[in-house]
């Protein structure tokens, strides 16, 4: 009998007589908010993110140009926007190691708790996302989810071999209740809410 | 970043549909930060490409006790950790001081599982006030549990004998109130007397890292006879 075997003859064995059936579990969707983009701001202030807000007119990008400017090097796997560093020229997730600033584009966001979903297919070497020292993410207002409930119900989760929610930037309180930013991961995330580009549909 | 990831995973933490992880992940990070959720929540599909990835699903005994009347539901366990934040015990204690791999109340109950020698004396270090029950976002009667451990593990015998001695007799004396009393009187008098080779010695681990403290100069039985005595 292999170990799988037996593990399971065991729990067939054990199992609690209890008549429990699967339960049906809400959406929990009542009463959403007026506006996505707005509870999804709150959310990720609270969580230590930024909101970059986006200008009136004229070049979108500005905000992230401007967070941009005296960096070293720039990675970015968005088309919006160019870096300096080619992401597919990337032989090793180790030699991101320097990169000073990275922009993707969220598969979506979770209004909810400031979430942003970030998969293999948004940051093609994932290590990206924990390297670099700041990371800026792009976030069409379309593609906000009221609760993590609706979250779990897109294809992202069936399609994807990775995906991670990043709400704001790296956070420990382990050590004597005191929080800090940045130990494990990036330093700071911002979040400019910009449609996607005609002709860069979904993944 | 290595290309290999080797996921080791207890058999409790598998959930029925993935539309359920939504319960668990708010409940987690509510229940451990007080936070909407976790900085990162990963989630792994299969390998990055050109890497591996093997997920480990371990037993270790737990199978066994899912069949544990008493015990099984504390395999319900997500590991938020708010047991251990509330816990006094624990508070004062730290993790380290349980000599085990799951610490805090939680562990008092899991410890003796996997290895009820080992950890006989975990259930013993709790005051039962049900704090951790009254915080525990998946409704594991922990203090419950723990004064069960207590029972099971003295009928088994797993208690050491200087401990089994001491029950006995402090359940002789208990039961006797005027015993009891005189008992207090005579301890208070002679931790003021003796002298500090016979109360810090080999016999009383109580003594070994700390000061017994003062007695009292009157019992509190005797000052209520005097103050209150009488009128009720």
């Amino acid at each position: 009998m292999s170990s799988r075997d037996e593990i399971l003859a065991s729990v067939r064995k054990n199992l609690p007589r209890v008549d429990r059936p699967l339960p049906d579990v809400p959406l929990f969707d009542d009463g959403p908010p007026a506006s996505l983009l707005s509870a999804f701001k709150d959310s990720l202030q609270q969580m230590g993110g930024v909101f970059l807000d986006p200008p009136a007119s004229g070049d979108m990008l500005t905000p992230v140009r401007a967070k941009i400017a005296d960096a070293k090097i720039v990675c970015s796997t968005a088309p919006e926007i160019a870096g300096n560093r080619d992401v597919a020229g990337v032989r090793k997730p180790q030699d991101l190691a320097d990169v000073d600033f990275a922009i993707v584009r969220a598969s979506f966001a979770v209004a909810q708790t400031g979430s942003v979903l970030l998969s293999d297919a948004d940051l093609h070497v994932n290590a990206v996302a924990y390297l670099a020292q700041h990371l800026i993410v792009l976030l069409d207002p379309a593609d906000i989810v009221v609760n993590l409930h609706h979250a779990y119900g897109r294809p992202e989760f069936r399609d994807r071999r990775y995906a991670s929610f990043h709400t704001g930037p790296s956070a420990t309180a382990d050590i004597e209740g005191v929080l800090i930013h940045g130990a494990q991961g990036v330093r700071s995330l911002s979040v400019l809410p910009i449609a996607r580009a005609a002709g860069n549909p979904t993944h | 970043m290595p290309k290999l990831h080797i996921a080791s995973i207890g058999i409790e933490k598998i959930i029925p549909r993935l539309e359920h992880l939504a319960v668990f992940v708010r409940l987690l990070s509510r229940s451990a930060l007080g936070s909407p959720v976790t900085q990162y929540t990963s989630h792994f599909r299969g390998p990055r490409s050109g890497g591996e990835m093997h997920i480990v699903l371990v037993d270790n005994g737990r199978s066994e006790q899912l069949g544990l009347e008493e015990f099984w539901t504390s395999l319900k366990c997500i590991r938020c950790g708010a047991c251990m934040n509330t816990c006094p015990v624990y508070r004062r204690s730290g993790g380290l001081s349980y000599g085990a791999t799951y610490s805090g109340p939680i562990g008092l109950i899991i410890d003796p599982t996997f290895n009820q020698r080992k950890y006989s004396n975990l259930p013993f270090a709790s005051t039962l006030n049900g704090s951790c029950t009254n915080v525990c976002p998946v409704k594991i009667n922990i203090h419950e549990q723990i004064y069960a451990w207590r029972r099971v593990l003295v009928e088994r015998h797993e208690t050491p004998l200087a401990k089994r001695a001491a029950m006995k007799a402090a359940g002789e004396l208990l039961s006797r109130p005027a015993a009891y009393r005189a008992a207090i009187v005579a301890a208070d008098v002679a931790l003021a007397h003796l002298p500090r080779f016979v109360i810090y010695n080999g016999l009383n681990a109580w003594g070994r890292h700390r000061e017994v403290p003062h007695p009292p100069k009157q019992t509190f039985h005797s000052w209520y006879h005097a103050n209150r005595g009488g009128k009720q």
